[in-house]
């Protein structure tokens, strides 16, 4: 057990970002991002899956042959992914039933597997579970920050408290309802991404 | 019939894979720079959409649904498997993936050399496996409509690459900012295509 490495965790919340920059697992985070508890709970169980699935895979990953590893990997991901869903449906039932079927799609979610290879096959358990735990804070915060902007200009609600006053209303607000709609989720990460690389150069593409 | 084609349209159009459930956009961003390798993975998407999505069909519809085991003795009609499915169908997808290719290889290596280094990918596609999810919750009632459901989705999906793939080649003479340059503005356009495509949303079929 080495010392806890810090970069692990820090690095992909802005220049190894999952889904801005190493464009990992984008299905996901613009499908559940029309309300903001779905968003969270999807977070949640990415990182729990990303974490776990690293951990068990560095753990043996001396013993996989290199032939048929993606099998093993898509085998011991499912069967994380198996114990989240039941998880949900169990104590979160509503949200299990908004998630549908994003919650199977997990397993293909490219962070897990994008993880799997380029980290967890070549380095230690903890340094791999530190790795599957900042990737997917990393894609965590992206994904609350959609929640929160769909969510609050799409409904007027976070959490599905009412934010926006009705005296608002009132005076002739209205909700953006293109906000909740697919399209819009693909404008703002395009727009996020925009952000990013505008403020670290060397991100940007020639 | 007619049911079978209306959700055959409904599938290519109104739930569009990438437009509407943002499925596969990991390969549909990564493999989308140009027409010609974006129709091949298209074509390979199709075709293993066509195959696996009806064997996950009779398997879900024989083993894993509630009751699914009765045809095998009536102790078994309370069986409950379908918490297995999501493993069983990525098991079954990964399979299959792997004998079409050895088949796609043996029987016609032109087309295999076209598809070669997409068909391993596809194993990992979201666009596949969630197929396969939606035909289990939408609950087709047959074997027809599920194939309409398959085609149509990978229709579907084919459609948006290649039309990505036209605009990217565009693109790359236009002025755009740099920071927006890529994936940035690849993302904004997918956005505008899918405001074009929910004109099909009133549609009723």
């Amino acid at each position: 057990m080495g010392k806890i490495n810090l970069k692990l965790i820090k690095s992909p919340f802005n220049k190894e970002n999952p889904i801005t920059v190493q464009v990992l697992g984008v299905c996901s985070a613009l499908a559940v991002t029309a309300k903001l508890e779905p968003a969270f709970v999807m977070a949640i169980s990415v990182t729990v899956v990303v974490a776990f699935s690293n951990l068990i895979i560095s753990l043996i990953r001396n013993t996989i042959p290199p032939r048929i590893r993606i099998i093993v990997q898509l085998v011991i991901v499912s069967l994380l992914v198996i114990l989240v869903d039941q998880v949900l449906k169990a104590f979160v039932y509503d949200v299990s039933k908004q998630l549908s079927v994003f919650v199977g799609l997990i397993i293909t979610n490219c962070i897990v597997m994008g993880r799997l290879e380029a980290f967890a096959l070549n380095n230690k358990p903890l340094d791999s579970f530190l790795d599957g735990i900042g990737n997917g804070l990393g894609y965590a915060w992206i994904l609350i920050a959609l929640g929160i902007v769909r969510e609050l200009f799409g409904s007027g609600s976070l959490w599905g408290y009412k934010i926006i006053p009705q005296s608002f209303y009132d005076i002739g607000y209205q909700n953006n309802s293109l906000m909740i709609m697919p399209p819009m989720a693909l404008i703002l990460v395009g727009i996020i991404i925009w952000i990013q690389r505008a403020r670290n150069k060397d991100l940007c593409e020639k | 019939m007619q049911e079978i084609i209306n959700i055959f349209v409904k599938s290519i159009f109104i739930d569009n894979m990438i437009f509407a459930f943002f499925l596969g956009m990991c390969s549909y961003l990564a493999v989308s720079k140009t027409v010609k390798t974006s129709m091949g993975l298209g074509i390979a998407v199709i075709f293993v959409l066509l195959i696996t999505v009806p064997v996950n069909y009779l398997i879900d519809n024989y083993l894993l649904k509630e009751g699914a085991l009765a045809w095998l003795s009536p102790s078994l009609a309370n069986v409950d498997l379908s918490f297995l499915s999501f493993i069983i169908f990525i098991a079954v997808i990964a399979a299959i993936v792997q004998l079409v290719e050895m088949f796609v290889e043996k029987t016609s290596p032109a087309l295999y050399a076209q598809l070669g280094i997409f068909l391993p990918l596809i194993a990992v596609n979201c666009a596949i496996l969630g197929s396969s999810l939606f035909m289990q919750e939408r609950q087709y009632e047959n074997f027809g409509q599920v194939i309409g459901f398959s085609l149509g989705s990978g229709i579907g999906w084919l459609l948006a690459i290649v039309g990505i793939a036209a605009i990217r080649e565009k693109l790359r003479y236009s002025n755009i900012p740099t920071p927006l340059k890529g994936l940035g503005i690849t993302f904004i356009i997918t956005g505008l295509m899918a405001i074009a495509f929910m004109s099909f949303l009133g549609i009723k079929l």
